[in-house]
C-alpha cells in the first residue's frame, strides 16, 4: 500500500507537467490575435495617433519565444503561486478564479450530492425487483436521464415556468452569507439538471454491480442463515457493490465540470465555466490556461483518492 | 438436474451457429429485450429520415420565406418558421441527417483509432504501453469538453472538424477499454501456443485477439453515437460546432431558440426534444446489445437470478423429461 501510494505520487508532477505544457501551448494556436482586439479597442480613442503595437506585445510578455513565456509561466507558479495576469483588463487570475471558484464548486458538489441521494437507492430496488415492471421503468428512466441534454433541460426551465405561472429563476447571484435558503434554493435547480446525467450513469452501475453481489456465494449464504431481507441487501450486497459506484462518480468528475460551463451559460451563474468562455472569445491565453491547469490538477488528485477509497473500501484489494 | 439442464443448451447452440453472428443477434434482442428492440426500432427511423431527408422534408432546410417570420404552428407550416421564416419541422428532418452524419463517422474514427491503439498497447506491453498510458492519464485528466471546445476554436467550425475532434478525442478515451479487454485475452493458452508454434505478432492480433474482443468494441460503437451526437449538440449550443445555416439541433436550439424563447417556445421545444429521442434510442439499444454480448451480465445462479416465468419452466422441462 505504502509503496503504491508513493508511486501514484510521484506520477502526479510528471502528469501535472505535461498537462500544463499541453493548456499552454493549445491556446496559442487559436486564431485571432489578444493584441489585435485591443488595438481594436482602443483605437477609437487614440484618434489619429500610431499605436506602438510592439510596445503592448512587451509589455503583455508576448514579444518573446512561447518557450519562455511558458518559462516565465512556471516560475510564477512555482515562485509566487500566481497564475499571471490576464491580457484584458490586466486582472490577477488567481484571485479572478478564487473568487468564482466558490459558485462552480457548489454548483458540481451539490449536483454530485443530488446524484448519489437519487441513484444509489433506486439503483438498490431496481437490482431486487429485476425483470419486474418498476425494474423496467426505472432502467428506462436512468437511460433517459443520461441521454436528456442538459442545455435543453435548463432552457426549458428557464422558458415554461415564465410562459405558465411567470416564474423565472434569480438572475443575481445570491450570497450565501446574506440568505443560505435563498442561496442553496438558488443552487437547487441548475444542481438538479447538472445531476442528471451523473444520477442516470450511477443509477445503472449500482444496478449492475448489486445484481452481481446478490449472485454471491455469502449472499446464499446469508439468506441459508436466515438473515433478514433488508441485512443482507444492505450490510452483504450493498456494501461490496458500492466500490464500482465509487470509481464511476470520480470517473463522472470532469463530465461535471464541462456540464457546469453549459449550466453556468444558461442559469447566469458566475462561474468558472463563464470565465472560461468568456475568456476564449476574448483570446485571453493565460485565463484559459490557468482555468485548465485548476481543473486538470483537480481531477488528478480526486482519481488518486478514488483509487485509495478501493483499499479503505474493500479490505481485500492490496496495492503493491 | 445438470444432465437434463444441459440438452436444450446445446441444441439452441446448434442453431445459432447456422444463423450467423449478426442476425442470430438481432433475433435474441428482438426475443429477450423489448426496451433494446424499442431503441433499433428509433435508430431505424432516425436512420432512414437523415437518408431520405430531402423528400421527406416539405421545405429546404435553408428556405426563406420572410412573410411567415416566426409564424405559429399551422396546417401550412407543421411546427411554425423562425425568425427568417425556415420551416421548423423540414430542418428538424435535415437535422436527423447532421446528427446521424456526426454520430456515425466520429464514431467510426473513435472505434477505429481506439482499437488499433488499445491492440497494440495491451498486446505489446512493456515501454510502449507505459508510455501511451501516461498519455492517456494527461488526456483524461485535462476536463474533455474544456478541450474539445480550445480545439474547436483553434480549427474553427465545420462538419469534417468536429468528426476529427469528436473522433480524436474519444478514441483517446476509449482505448482503455480495448487495452484492459486485450490483457484479459492475451494471457490465453491460445495465444501462447500460436506464439509458440511461430506466429507473428500481426497475424496473433487479427486473427486471434481482435475476434475475441469484439464485444467491447461494438459495445463502445453503439454507446459513442449517442454521446458523440450530445457532444456536437453541445459544442454547436455554444456556437462551437457545425458552421451557420447548417441545421443541428444544438445549434438550433441555442441560435432560434433561446433567442426567441419568450415569443416562441416550440423552437427550443422540439430541436432538443429530437436530440433527447435520438440518444435516448441509441442508448437503449446499446444497453440491450450489453446485456446480450456481455457476459458478466447474463444469468448467474441465486435467488435473485431467475425470474419466476424462467423457473417455472425450467421446473417444467424437467419433470417432462422424468
Amino acid at each position: 500500500m505504502g509503496a503504491y501510494v508513493v508511486r501514484r505520487l510521484l506520477w502526479i508532477p510528471v502528469t501535472v507537467i505535461l498537462v500544463s505544457m499541453v493548456v499552454f501551448l493549445l491556446v496559442r494556436f487559436i486564431p485571432g490575435n489578444v493584441v489585435d482586439l485591443i488595438i481594436a479597442e482602443i483605437q477609437p480613442s487614440a484618434g489619429t495617433a500610431v499605436i506602438d503595437r510592439a510596445a503592448i506585445e512587451h509589455e503583455l510578455g508576448l514579444d518573446v519565444p512561447v518557450y519562455v513565456q511558458y518559462g516565465r509561466w512556471v516560475r510564477d507558479i512555482v515562485t509566487k503561486g500566481s497564475l499571471g495576469y490576464s491580457l484584458n483588463g490586466h486582472r490577477d487570475i488567481a484571485s479572478e478564479i478564487g473568487h468564482r471558484l466558490p459558485v462552480t464548486l457548489e454548483l458540481g458538489v451539490m449536483g454530485l450530492i443530488i446524484g448519489i441521494i437519487i441513484s444509489i437507492p433506486v439503483g438498490v430496488y431496481a437490482a431486487i425487483r429485476q425483470d419486474t415492471i418498476p425494474d423496467y421503468i426505472l432502467r428506462s428512466l436512468a437511460i433517459l436521464l443520461i441521454s436528456v441534454p442538459a442545455f435543453w433541460i435548463g432552457t426549458m426551465i428557464m422558458i415554461y415556468p415564465s410562459i405558465w405561472w411567470g416564474w423565472s429563476p434569480p438572475m443575481e447571484l445570491i450570497q450565501f452569507g446574506k440568505d443560505p435558503l435563498g442561496n442553496i434554493g438558488m443552487f437547487l435547480l441548475p444542481a438538479i439538471v447538472l445531476g442528471t446525467g451523473l444520477t442516470g450513469t450511477s443509477m445503472r452501475m449500482t444496478r449492475a454491480m448489486m445484481l452481481e453481489t446478490l449472485r454471491q456465494d455469502y449472499t446464499r449464504t446469508a439468506w441459508a442463515k436466515g438473515l433478514s431481507e433488508r441485512v443482507i441487501v444492505i450490510r452483504h450486497a450493498m456494501k461490496n457493490a458500492l466500490i464500482p459506484v465509487v470509481t464511476i462518480i470520480g470517473m463522472q468528475l470532469p463530465m461535471i465540470i464541462g456540464g457546469s460551463v453549459i449550466i453556468e451559460q444558461i442559469f447566469v451563474l458566475p462561474g468558472i465555466g463563464r470565465l472560461l468562455l468568456e475568456a476564449l472569445n476574448q483570446r485571453d491565453y493565460p485565463i484559459v490556461s490557468g482555468i485548465n491547469l485548476v481543473f486538470a490538477t483537480f481531477v488528478i488528485i480526486v482519481n488518486l483518492l478514488v483509487d485509495l477509497t478501493y483499499g479503505w473500501l474493500d479490505p481485500r484489494i492490496h496495492y503493491q | 438436474m445438470t444432465t437434463y439442464g444441459e440438452a436444450p443448451v446445446v441444441k439452441k447452440r446448434v442453431e445459432k451457429k447456422r444463423r450467423g453472428f449478426f442476425s442470430d443477434l438481432i433475433v435474441r434482442l428482438i426475443k429477450e429485450k423489448p426496451l433494446g428492440t424499442f431503441g433499433l426500432v428509433v435508430v431505424i427511423l432516425l436512420l432512414f429520415t437523415g437518408i431520405f431527408a430531402q423528400w421527406l422534408a416539405p421545405y429546404g432546410m435553408n428556405e426563406i420565406h420572410l412573410i411567415d417570420r416566426l409564424h405559429a404552428p399551422s396546417s401550412q407550416y407543421l411546427l411554425g418558421t423562425d425568425q427568417l421564416g425556415r420551416d421548423l419541422l423540414s430542418r428538424l428532418i435535415y437535422g436527423a441527417r447532421v446528427s446521424m452524419i456526426i454520430g456515425l463517422c466520429a464514431t467510426a474514427l473513435s472505434t477505429g483509432i481506439s482499437t488499433v491503439l488499445g491492440i497494440i498497447s495491451g498486446f505489446a506491453g512493456g515501454k510502449v504501453d507505459l508510455f501511451w498510458q501516461r498519455f492517456v492519464d494527461v488526456w483524461m485528466s485535462m476536463p474533455s469538453f474544456l478541450v474539445l471546445m480550445t480545439v474547436m476554436s483553434i480549427i474553427g467550425n465545420g462538419m469534417f472538424q468536429i468528426i476529427m475532434v469528436i473522433g480524436i478525442s474519444g478514441g483517446i478515451n476509449s482505448s482503455r477499454v480495448i487495452r484492459s479487454a486485450v490483457i484479459a485475452i492475451k494471457s490465453n493458452m491460445y495465444v501462447q501456443s500460436s506464439e509458440a508454434i511461430g506466429c507473428s505478432p500481426a497475424r496473433i492480433m487479427m486473427r486471434h485477439i481482435l475476434p475475441n474482443i469484439m464485444a467491447p468494441i461494438i459495445i463502445n460503437f453503439t454507446i459513442g453515437i449517442g454521446g458523440a451526437i450530445m457532444q456536437e449538440a453541445g459544442l454547436s449550443f455554444l456556437g462551437l460546432g457545425v458552421p451557420p445555416g447548417v441545421p443541428s439541433w444544438g445549434s438550433m436550439l441555442s441560435n432560434e431558440g433561446r433567442q426567441y424563447m419568450e415569443a416562441k417556445p416550440q423552437l427550443a421545444l422540439w430541436p432538443g426534444f429530437c436530440l433527447t429521442l435520438a440518444v435516448y434510442g441509441i442508448n437503449m439499444f446499446g444497453d440491450g446489445l450489453r446485456d446480450l454480448l456481455d457476459p458478466r451480465l447474463r444469468g448467474g445462479i441465486g435467488r435473485y437470478s431467475l425470474s419466476e416465468k424462467r423457473l417455472k419452466q425450467l421446473k417444467e422441462s424437467v419433470a417432462k423429461k422424468q
